[in-house]
């Protein structure tokens, strides 16, 4: 009887209608890759009884995902799947939103950034790339990245920070872009994520140069014919310290209920224990670190603050009166 | 051949009865999803998607891509019946197909236009069969100074051929412009034209736009009009497809003009929308008939379709080769594949040679039961025109704002596709062509961005535009294009006046 009631109660709240799953980013992007996965699996293993709808609402770099789920506060029926842009976007266009103004549910996983020079290039180092990209002087080399002021460009300041040498920051629309214009040798190097690059590295077209974060990458397998993720070495050992990983973690609007929120991290830790999923998180050699309640919020704080300062240093801050 | 013996193992993975049948059911879905405007095939497919778990991956992949094929016939149904282009590749073929429904010819215009997207995809297919490992290559060469040359390219040829005063062309070229460069600013980051309004932070999409302008322009004009629908005496019989079928065979050379840059454009990837304009654009300059296009001509609805399908499935080229997803649509299409650990990219021609080549297989097989279906249908769609006015207008309208609420389920679109209604009613009216608008709007963005990368990386230097072979001759063709009907109206004068009689 009285575990009958808990079990009950347990069960306190359930989706009645489709669940809309909104990707701050366009079709085909990192973000958009993971959440339709998670869609995937969820079908195909029957895990809610709702469907879960992707809904791609990437305009103003994610403003518009971020703005929709901060306006529709109490919806249970809304989650949004997050990427660097929860703190850069606010910060270099001044669109009001905050991580705060949202419910954080679950970290679902950290993407790395990886130094890729094309594999036609002489460079086996970070060391022998940025010394030559100092030895061919400003406004020379140039280094492709999705976004303007967003993660991808705030890794090139704080590369050029650390060694002094200058490129030439060319923005594109979307990772996969980036990727395939680094094969044409249209730019000398990107930071794409592991997902972004990793077909690319694995036909040898690019070489992977460091790992911006401070121990090298789990995943021993092999990827190309002599290299797995693991034997990347990290920029820091190169000299170069600088240390970045991106959050994808799952959102809500705000005002929800404690009961609303449970579900969905059930929801996930289920997601996570599928093959499908530990499949993905190797491909794309994801940090698997994951977390939620309280100790998400003050891993989300010390983000915020740490991009605020990285902005501010890189001078990406929006100006007030805009 | 070895491509011939993959090709054949293709086949026959592919043509079991399940796989069969899987084809028949998902061309059937897609042209209903085509059907609806706004829905587009990027969304059905993602709807759809689901379906498809239970399957294996190459049944899955080939019932997703007939979904796709279906789509693409479909949105070439709303462009002729109701002059509201559902992709932005279907613009161009509401220039003579619209025309040609108002005459009664829905029927032919219907047939014309399905059999050419069959032939144009065909050719590019047949083109991924025998060439994809060399001409994959080509798609790499392509950095922000070649896209932007392509871009200049199919403005320079829409230019240059329009019959429509210079000024209005330019004039509504430059609302295009304006209204692409409102939102998010990809090099700099920053918010543009939005004055903070919120709801403009996305831009105007280019489907909400096209929906008023074209749907919702066209139904206040036949309001106006007084109810008179003038397809009424559209002939609604199965053998206007054989008598359709009578007169292509002689438009054989603007079918391989289209094929020719439908597929160059679809590896490139300059895109199917640039490929269906550029085909449009010089069907009219070198046919015989051009002059009459825009007022009917069945070769006008042929060579945007023949070229605007043979780009997009040639673009399939570059995604499987290179993992670039060449459309929305085909990127939800692969990023399903990841459920079964299939990525797209170099590897996928060596390491998943059953699902490459059936697929391959499939685009032969799909496209054949796609045409079937489609053509199947062409009575049935010419029967809405019988449909009285009064009825027809009101289901166009819901469906129109149905399509438009779908594209980022936000009410505001709605509202924004009824001002868009109105402009478009107003350029009617005051006779300026709502064509070049839409051209800028779609390409607009991308052709700045590329420009501005270019500048970017040349520290501002414009001969980059002439810095190789490539880019230098899409750039000099490009000016050619632009120039080419001001010359050759000062040939025409100085020509003897027999030939102007």
């Amino acid at each position: 009887m009285l575990l009958a009631s808990t079990a009950a109660c347990a069960e306190a709240w359930k989706p009645t209608k489709s669940v809309e799953f909104v990707v701050p980013a366009g079709a085909g992007g990192g973000a958009d890759q993971m959440a339709r996965l998670i869609q995937s699996v969820v079908a195909k293993y029957k895990l809610m009884d709702q469907p879960l709808i992707v809904v791609n609402k990437g305009g103003g770099a994610g403003a518009e995902g971020f703005l929709d789920i901060k306006g529709s506060a109490k919806d249970p029926h809304k989650i949004i799947i997050t990427l660097s842009n929860l703190f850069t976007t606010p910060l270099a266009t001044g669109v009001p939103f905050n991580w705060k103004e949202l419910t954080p549910v679950q970290m679902m996983a950290l993407d790395q950034f990886v130094l890729w020079v094309n594999s036609e290039t002489p460079y086996k180092t970070a060391k022998e790339y940025t010394d030559a990209v100092k030895a061919a002087g400003t406004g020379k080399m140039k280094m492709g990245g999705t976004g303007s002021k967003q993660e991808d460009q705030i890794i090139t300041v704080a590369i050029e920070k650390q060694s002094g040498a200058k490129f030439i920051y060319i923005p594109y629309k979307g990772g996969g872009e980036v990727a395939v214009q680094l094969v044409g040798k249209h730019v000398d190097s990107t930071v794409n994520n592991p997902i972004e690059a990793v077909e690319q590295w694995r036909a040898g077209l690019l070489r992977a140069l460091c790992v911006f974060d401070d121990v090298p990458m789990p995943y021993k397998a092999k990827v190309t014919k002599d290299k797995s993720w693991g034997d990347i070495p990290t920029c820091k050992s190169q000299g170069m310290d600088v240390d970045y990983q991106m959050l994808r973690g799952i959102f809500m609007a705000p005002g929800v209920s404690k009961e609303q929120i449970d579900y969905y991290v059930v929801l996930m830790k289920k997601v996570r224990e599928t093959q499908e999923w530990k499949e993905f998180m190797e491909k794309g050699a994801f940090d698997q670190k994951s977390m939620n309640g309280e100790e998400f919020k003050s891993w989300l704080t010390k983000e915020e603050t740490r991009h605020q300062s990285l902005m501010a240093e890189a001078g990406f801050l929006a100006k007030k009166q805009q | 051949m070895e491509e011939i013996n993959s090709l054949m193992h293709g086949f026959s993975i592919a043509l079991t009865p399940y796989n069969m049948g899987l084809m028949f059911v998902g061309v059937t879905l897609g042209v209903l999803i085509g059907v609806l405007p706004g829905l587009g095939g990027a969304n059905g497919v993602a709807i759809l998607l689901p379906l498809t778990f239970t399957m294996n991956p190459t049944s899955a992949i080939i019932m997703l891509s007939c979904i796709y094929w279906g789509a693409l016939f479909g949105g070439a149904i709303t462009s002729i019946l109701f002059n509201i282009p559902g992709e932005p590749w279907s613009v161009a073929t509401t220039f003579d197909g619209y025309p040609m429904a108002q005459r009664g010819r829905a029927g032919e215009a219907l047939t014309a236009a399905f059999t050419s997207s069959f032939i144009g995809a065909l050719v590019a297919v047949l083109v991924i069969t025998f060439a994809a490992p060399t001409v994959a290559k080509f798609a790499i060469q392509f950095g922000p100074k070649e896209f932007f040359a392509v871009y200049l390219l199919t403005f320079c040829s829409f230019v240059g051929m329009t019959k429509a005063p210079p000024f209005k062309t330019i004039t509504a070229m430059m609302f295009g412009f304006a209204l692409a460069a409102v939102g998010l600013d990809t090099v700099t980051g920053q918010l543009r034209l939005t004055f903070g309004h919120m709801e403009l932070l996305k831009g105007f999409d280019f489907l909400i736009a096209v929906i008023g302008l074209f749907g919702i322009g066209e139904i206040l004009l036949t309001l106006e009009e007084g109810l008179a629908f003038k397809g009424t005496k559209s002939k609604i019989n199965v053998r206007i497809v054989i008598e359709t079928w009578k007169q292509l065979p002689k438009y054989w050379k603007t079918m391989i003009r289209s094929s020719v840059i439908g597929c160059w454009m679809g590896i490139t990837p300059g895109g199917a929308t640039p490929a269906s304009f550029m085909g449009y654009g010089v069907a009219k300059s070198m046919s015989p008939n051009g002059k009459n296009f825009g007022n009917g001509e069945m070769e006008g609805v042929i060579a945007p379709e023949v070229a605007a399908h043979a780009a997009g499935t040639s673009a399939l080229l570059p995604m499987l080769t290179l993992g670039i997803p060449g459309s929305p649509t085909a990127a939800v299409l692969l990023g399903g594949l990841l459920v079964w650990g299939l990525q797209p990219g170099p590897m996928l021609f060596v390491e998943q040679k059953d699902f490459v080549w059936g697929l391959i297989a499939s685009m032969y097989l799909g496209n054949i039961v796609g045409l079937i279906v489609v053509l199947t249908t062409v009575p049935l769609f010419a029967a809405i025109l019988r449909v009285p006015f009064s009825i027809v207008a009101p289901v166009i309208l819901v469906i129109c704002a149905i399509g438009a609420y779908t594209v980022h389920s936000s009410m505001f679109d709605v509202w924004l596709m009824l001002v868009f209604g109105v402009i478009g009613y107003v350029f009617k009216k005051l006779d300026y062509p709502l064509a070049p608008l839409v051209l800028a709007l779609v390409l607009g963005d991308r052709a700045e961005d590329a420009f501005r990368q270019a500048m970017l990386g040349s520290g501002g230097e414009m001969s980059t535009f002439f810095s190789n072979g490539l880019v230098g001759g899409i750039t000099t063709l490009a000016l050619a294009m632009l120039f080419w009907a001001p010359v050759r109206g000062l040939l025409d004068t100085f020509k003897p006046k027999a030939d102007r009689s």
